[in-house]
C-alpha cells in the first residue's frame, strides 16, 4: 500500500475542515511572533545592543515564514469522515495520525468557539470517549455544521451505546 | 458562619433545594477526629517550632487549642449535614452547610467498589468505602468514614442493586482462586529493580567508604547513601506492605482482592469491568518463573501513577501457570496465551534494535494480544468489546521506513495496547477490523446489570440491551445555594 493511502478516506474524500481556518492560524501566528519578537528584541537590545536587535529579528521573521508556510499544509492534512458506525478523523504533516471512534464509545460531544474563533465563525468539535487518548478533536467547522455534527453525533451515540 | 438573609431566602425557594430525605444516614461520628487530625498536627507542627523558638509555651498552648476547637467544630458541622442513602436506583450523598452539594451515582455504571482501611481507621473500626463509576474522569468522592459492617452492609447493597436483583441480597459467596504466600512475595521485592539498585548503590558507597578515611568525606557519602535507602524502602512498601497477604477471590460479584499489611483494602470489581490485562515479568524474576498482573478497570486511574498501581494489582506475582490460569478465567472465552502472533516486519529493527523479533500482536474472537520486550516482558490483551477508539499513527521516521502504528485505545491506568510498527497496509487493515471486532463485540458483552438476566429470564428484553443508557452522564452533581 503506498504511504498516502494509509491516511485516506474508506471510499468517498475527507471533509475538509473550513478554509477560515487558515486565515484565522495566520492572524494568531501573526500577531504572536511580532509581540514575542519585540519583547524579546526590546530586552536583549537593552542588555547587549543593536547586534542582537538584527538577530532576534531575523529569527522571528524566519519562524514567521516557516509559519506562514506550514499552516496551510497543516490545514490540508485535517479531514473527517461520518460512516455508518464510526467517525474517522485524520491530522497533522509530520506525525500523521487517524483516528476511528465508534458513535457507541461516546461519552460527550464538546463544541467550543473562543472569541477569536467566533469572528470567523467557526468552531471546534471534540468527541470524548472513557479513553483520554482519543484525540478525536475537528477544529475549525463553520458554525452552522459544527452544530449539525453535534447533533448528529449525539443522536447516533444515544442510538448505539453501549457500557462501558 | 454567618448566613446572609439573601442566600438563605434563595435557597428557600421551591425547585432549587431538593430536601435530603429523613432515611438518609450519616457518617461514623468519629469522622471529624479521624479527617481532623492532619490539620491538627500541621497547626501543632507550626506552632509549636514556633513556641519553640520563642519559649512562650503559653501562648502555643491556647493557639493549638483554638484550632482544635475551630477545627472540631468544622468538621461536626460537615459531618452533619454529610447524609447519604439510595434515591431511586442510585445511590445519593448530601454534603455542605452553606454550599449544598448533591451527588447521585448512577449503579448500573458503577466499575469497582472498595473498602479501605488505613491504620488509624483500623485501630478505630471504621473504613472508608469508595466507589468508582467511570464518570467524567474525576474520581468521586469517597465515603469517608463509616463503621465497619455497615460499610460491608452498604457494599452488597450497591452490588446488589448495580447487578440488578433484590437490594437486600445478602453478599454472594466466594471461592478463593489466589494466594500469595509471604516468602514469595518476599523474594519477589528483593528481586525487583528498585531494591537490587537501592541494594547495589549503597554497597558502592560503603566499599568507597573503605577508601576515604577523612571524617567531612565519611559524613557527606553517609548522607549520599540516602537515596539508595529509600529506593529500598520504596520497593519494600510498594510490593511488600501493601500486597501483604494478598488474596484473589471470585463470586457471583466479580473478583474480589484483599490485601495490605498496615493499610487493607478490599476491592471488588464486577464482572465485565475489566478493560484490559497485562502480564509482566520484570528481568529477574525470569528466573523463578514469576509474572504479575495489572488490569484496567475504568475509574481505577487515579490522580497519580502511585494511585493507579495501587489499584489495579490483579497478582502481584504468581508463577506463569498460574497467571495464565487467572487471565483465562477475567476474560472468559479466550486464551490470550495461545492466540497465534504475528510478527513486525523487518524494517521494524532500525527502530527497535533490540527487541523487534519480540514485536507481535494477535488476534482471536474476543482479545487482541501485543507482546513486546526483551529484558522487561510484557503481554497486553484488550478485549474487543472494551475497545474505546482505534488511531493509526504515523511519525517521520515510521514514514521514511515504511511502517505506521495502530493504538487500541482503553480506559486510562497501566495497560495500553500498542501494535508498533507495522506495514502501512497491515496497519490499515487492523484498525478497520479492530473497529469492525469491537462493534461486533459490544453487542453481545456482559450487560452494566449482570444478575438482571436471570431475575428476567422469563420476559427477555426486546432491544437486548441493558437499558439506562438514555443519560449518558455516570453520576451528576448539583450545587445549591
Amino acid at each position: 500500500m503506498d504511504q498516502d493511502q494509509l491516511f485516506s478516506p474508506p471510499g468517498e474524500a475527507w471533509q475538509q475542515v473550513s478554509r477560515k481556518l487558515v486565515d484565522l492560524r495566520r492572524l494568531v501566528l501573526l500577531v504572536s511572533v511580532i509581540l514575542g519578537t519585540a519583547v524579546v528584541a526590546v530586552v536583549l537590545g537593552l542588555i547587549v545592543g543593536l547586534p542582537a536587535v538584527v538577530a532576534v529579528v531575523g529569527a522571528g521573521l524566519v519562524a514567521l515564514g516557516w509559519g506562514l508556510w506550514l499552516i496551510p499544509r497543516n490545514w490540508r492534512a485535517w479531514g473527517y469522515a461520518e460512516r455508518l458506525d464510526d467517525l474517522l478523523v485524520t491530522r497533522g504533516v509530520m506525525y500523521r495520525r487517524l483516528t476511528v471512534v465508534p458513535y457507541g464509545r461516546m461519552q460527550f460531544v464538546d463544541v467550543a468557539s473562543g472569541p477569536l474563533e467566533r469572528r470567523y465563525g467557526l468552531a471546534t468539535v471534540q468527541l470524548h470517549t472513557a479513553s483520554p487518548a482519543t484525540d478525536a478533536k475537528i477544529p475549525g467547522l463553520p458554525a452552522a455544521e459544527a452544530a449539525r455534527l453535534r447533533d448528529r453525533l449525539s443522536a447516533l451515540g444515544e442510538a448505539q451505546a453501549a457500557g462501558l | 458562619m454567618t448566613t446572609t438573609p439573601g442566600s438563605e431566602a434563595d435557597g428557600a425557594k421551591p425547585g432549587r433545594v431538593d430536601p435530603t430525605p429523613e432515611h438518609f444516614r450519616r457518617l461514623h461520628p468519629l469522622t471529624p477526629l479521624l479527617r481532623g487530625w492532619g490539620f491538627l498536627a500541621l497547626a501543632i507542627g507550626i506552632g509549636g517550632q514556633d513556641a519553640l523558638r520563642s519559649g512562650e509555651m503559653g501562648r502555643f498552648g491556647l493557639t493549638a487549642l483554638a484550632f482544635a476547637v475551630v477545627g472540631m467544630i468544622a468538621g461536626l458541622l460537615s459531618w452533619w449535614f454529610t447524609r447519604y442513602g439510595f434515591d431511586g436506583d442510585a445511590l445519593r450523598i448530601d454534603s455542605g452547610m452553606l454550599n449544598r452539594r448533591s451527588r447521585r451515582v448512577r449503579l448500573d455504571r458503577l466499575q469497582a467498589v472498595d473498602i479501605n482501611r488505613p491504620l488509624a481507621g483500623r485501630l478505630l473500626g471504621v473504613s472508608e468505602l469508595r466507589l468508582e463509576v467511570a464518570g467524567g474522569g474525576k474520581a468521586e468522592a469517597p465515603l469517608q468514614y463509616l463503621a465497619v459492617d455497615d460499610a460491608v452492609r452498604l457494599r452488597a447493597e450497591l452490588l446488589a442493586r448495580a447487578a440488578g436483583i433484590d437490594a437486600d441480597t445478602p453478599e454472594a459467596p466466594e471461592r478463593v482462586v489466589h494466594e500469595v504466600p509471604l516468602d514469595r512475595l518476599v523474594w519477589s521485592t528483593v528481586l525487583s529493580g528498585a531494591f537490587v539498585t537501592g541494594v547495589v548503590f549503597i554497597v558502592g558507597i560503603g566499599v568507597a567508604l573503605l577508601f576515604f578515611r577523612d571524617s567531612e568525606v565519611t559524613v557527606g557519602l553517609l548522607s549520599s547513601m540516602l537515596p539508595g535507602v529509600i529506593a529500598i524502602g520504596a520497593a519494600l512498601w510498594a510490593q511488600l506492605g501493601r500486597n501483604f497477604a494478598f488474596v484473589l477471590a471470585e463470586s457471583p460479584d466479580g473478583y474480589r482482592i484483599r490485601k495490605g499489611l498496615l493499610d487493607t483494602q478490599h476491592q471488588t470489581v464486577p464482572p465485565g469491568r475489566v478493560q484490559g490485562v497485562a502480564m509482566r515479568q520484570p528481568l529477574l524474576w525470569r528466573g523463578k518463573g514469576w509474572v504479575r498482573l495489572d488490569v484496567d478497570v475504568a475509574g481505577y486511574s487515579g490522580e497519580s501513577s502511585d494511585d493507579s498501581q495501587r489499584t489495579s494489582t490483579l497478582l502481584p506475582v504468581a508463577t506463569y501457570e498460574e497467571a495464565a490460569e487467572v487471565l483465562r478465567q477475567v476474560l472468559p472465552g479466550s486464551d490470550p496465551l495461545s492466540v497465534p502472533l504475528t510478527h513486525a516486519p523487518r524494517p521494524a529493527r532500525w527502530l527497535r534494535p533490540i527487541g523487534w523479533k519480540k514485536l507481535a500482536y494477535g488476534v482471536d474472537d474476543h482479545v487482541v494480544v501485543v507482546r513486546e520486550g526483551v529484558l522487561y516482558r510484557n503481554l497486553t490483551t484488550v478485549p474487543h468489546a472494551k475497545t474505546q477508539s482505534v488511531r493509526i499513527v504515523q511519525g517521520p521516521l515510521q514514514r521514511r521506513l515504511g511502517l505506521a502504528s495502530v493504538h487500541v485505545d482503553t480506559t486510562p491506568g497501566p495497560v495500553d495496547a500498542v501494535i508498533a510498527h507495522r506495514l502501512p497496509a497491515e496497519a490499515r487493515a487492523i484498525a478497520e477490523e479492530q473497529a469492525e471486532r469491537a462493534r461486533l463485540a459490544r453487542k453481545t458483552d456482559v450487560p452494566e446489570q449482570w444478575m438482571a438476566r436471570y431475575r428476567q429470564q422469563s420476559a427477555p428484553r426486546p432491544d437486548g440491551h441493558a437499558d439506562g443508557d438514555s443519560h449518558p452522564a455516570a453520576s451528576s452533581e448539583r450545587d445549591q445555594e
